[in-house]
């Protein structure tokens, strides 16, 4: 059996994941700071690729990087094409799990109680020292939830994916496609083996989470 | 030791307008919620913007509007204790405290000073513990020991008192009284408790709406509030409207008396206030007829609630406090007051 859709979609899951992280949060952090009208209009532009149809998402994309579209024109003139490759997977998988990340680390920035940060400033701790030891070690739990969850939708993405970058064996199959791909030919025996391995990664996935939270639980009533 | 503050600053419909200036160990902004005490305080410690005035500690100007100064809150060595004490939940109170030393790179040093702040607040065996099981006054504790191993110049304590049980405030005072003198550094504390502003406080603002209403020495404010707001906040239970009626009397029409001052009745007289504890059954000054209405009884006092005679029937009935061992059998038929103790309010 070809394992290559398995390593493929990690990897676009893994690294969209890391994406989504920093953009997402750095959306999340400033979008609250930010006047309650452009907040509202920057919400909905943030959180539409959550509601849209992914073959929209994928749509737009194409509309994007296109290989006929000026910035998919100017993007492969210095070598980077985004249709039909595998890092072309990890953009629609982001775009795709994206909102999933900045909703819930707006959430828990929201129910930060800001007097904390006051008082690490008052205390002379520099700002970038607030944000990254004393705000996020305080959102954790909502922000690790909001990571899990932006893994979890980035590995199962299909319809951005296969609009953007197709379905070719051995460079740009994913799980997903690679499911539909073999169903579609008739091969249900090796369609059933990837739906089982896919099976398998998400219960692990939800698996560690809980692990995860029991020993957060236990480490913050130590005694 | 010298602290200025004048600024200005609009937030919606509300006004912050605020100058004060003080040398003493511990100045009191008196209260009621929502009068812009807190956003003082955060304006001193730089977490809050005003839009215009000045701020100037000991000689160095922390904000100037028209100079174009603002100091970071990082830059002003200003040491603030949140109401709700904002220990980092995350963190032991060890390591809470290691975060006012961060500027001490010394392991030897930063030990050494956290070993100082914990025996000096009572902390000893509560390192290891998180913020989440301290009890109210361990938090207290944590929170100025954090505070102060920053060794800031200046000291803000917003209401420090309100989020402990009403023995423990009691307890607690004559601690944090003696903690301050021992470091010796100026500070303001807000707060809307008249007990705690006295206890603590040698110097007073009262502040009403945002505006800054009377400003003195802590006796001098109480004998003398000056406003009706002041008067109210001072903890002065009897207050009505009043017109002059010579260059040391006044007419209180809803009472139906004429009262006796001290003091020389200003001419843009408003009101009255007479505080329950200074009436007496014997004095011969302002003494007029009065009526019993009801009793209260406190723990050690009795709160009388009478009416003068002439008093109008849509006016509220007057307390008068007296010790339990003091109370008479029956209610005098008449009640005095001394004349310096008739504040005149405009």
């Amino acid at each position: 059996m070809d394992w290559f859709p398995l390593w493929n979609s990690l990897r676009i899951a893994a690294i969209s994941s890391v994406l989504v992280f920093f953009t997402g949060i750095a959306a999340a952090y400033y979008a609250f700071r930010l006047p309650r009208m452009v907040k509202g209009v920057l919400d909905v532009v943030l959180t539409l690729p959550l509601v849209l149809p992914p073959t929209v998402v994928g749509y737009f994309l194409l509309l994007l990087f296109g290989t006929r579209r000026p910035l998919g024109i100017a993007l492969e003139s210095i070598g980077v094409k985004f249709v039909m490759t595998w890092y072309g997977g990890v953009i629609a998988a982001a775009v795709v799990a994206f909102p999933l990340l900045y909703r819930t680390a707006r959430g828990a920035f929201e129910a930060f109680d800001e007097t904390l940060a006051q008082a690490g400033q008052t205390l002379g701790l520099s700002n970038t020292y607030i944000f990254w030891r004393i705000r996020m070690p305080a959102c954790r739990q909502g922000i690790f939830a909001g990571i899990v969850l932006a893994f979890a939708r980035a590995l199962g993405e299909y319809g951005a994916t296969s609009m953007l970058i197709g379905y070719t064996p051995g460079r740009t199959a994913t799980i997903s496609t690679t499911v539909y791909q073999l169903w579609r030919t008739g091969d249900d025996r090796h369609a059933l083996y990837w739906v089982l391995i896919n099976l398998a990664i998400s219960a692990a996935v939800l698996l560690t989470v809980n692990l995860l939270e029991h020993r957060q639980r236990k480490g913050v009533h130590r005694t | 030791m010298s602290l200025l503050v004048d600024i200005h600053r609009q937030l919606g419909d509300f006004t912050l307008d605020v100058s004060f200036d003080t040398g003493d160990l511990v100045t009191g902004l008196l209260g009621a919620s929502g009068c812009g005490k807190s956003m003082t305080l955060q304006c001193i410690a730089g977490v809050q913007t005003p839009d215009s005035g000045r701020i100037v500690l000991d000689g160095e100007t922390l904000f100037d509007s028209a100079r174009g100064i603002n100091l970071p809150p990082q830059k002003r060595r200003v040491g603030y204790l949140f109401q709700h004490y904002a220990l980092f939940p995350h963190m032991t109170v060890e390591k809470n405290i290691l975060c006012g030393l961060h500027g001490e790179k010394d392991k030897a040093v930063r030990r050494q000073r956290v070993r100082e702040m914990v025996e000096l607040l009572q902390l000893e065996g509560l390192e290891q513990h998180r913020p989440s099981e301290l009890s109210g006054g361990q938090a207290q504790r944590a929170a100025l020991a954090r505070m102060l191993v920053s060794q800031p110049r200046l000291l803000l304590l917003d209401e420090p008192f309100s989020a402990l049980d009403s023995h423990l405030r009691d307890q607690l005072q004559p601690q944090f009284l003696h903690l301050l003198r021992t470091y010796g550094r100026q500070a303001v504390l807000v707060t809307h408790s008249r007990d705690e502003a006295y206890h603590l406080c040698t110097r007073l603002c009262i502040m009403d709406e945002g505006r800054m209403l009377r400003t003195g020495g802590t006796k001098e404010v109480f004998a003398d509030p000056g406003s009706e707001p002041a008067a109210r906040l001072t903890g002065c239970k009897n207050i009505a409207p009043a017109v002059k009626a010579g260059a040391y009397e006044v007419d209180v029409p809803s009472w139906g008396v004429r009262l006796t001052s001290a003091k020389p009745v200003p001419d843009g007289l408003r009101a009255v206030g007479l505080r329950a504890h200074y009436f007496h059954p014997r004095a011969a000054a302002n003494r007029f007829a009065v009526q019993p209405v009801d009793a209260l009884e406190e723990p050690f006092e009795w709160i009388l609630l009478f009416r003068y005679v002439g008093q109008d029937s849509t006016s509220p009935a007057l307390w008068w406090r007296i010790p339990k061992d003091k109370k008479p059998a029956v209610m005098p038929p008449a009640l005095g007051i001394a004349p310096e103790n008739v504040l005149l309010l405009t």
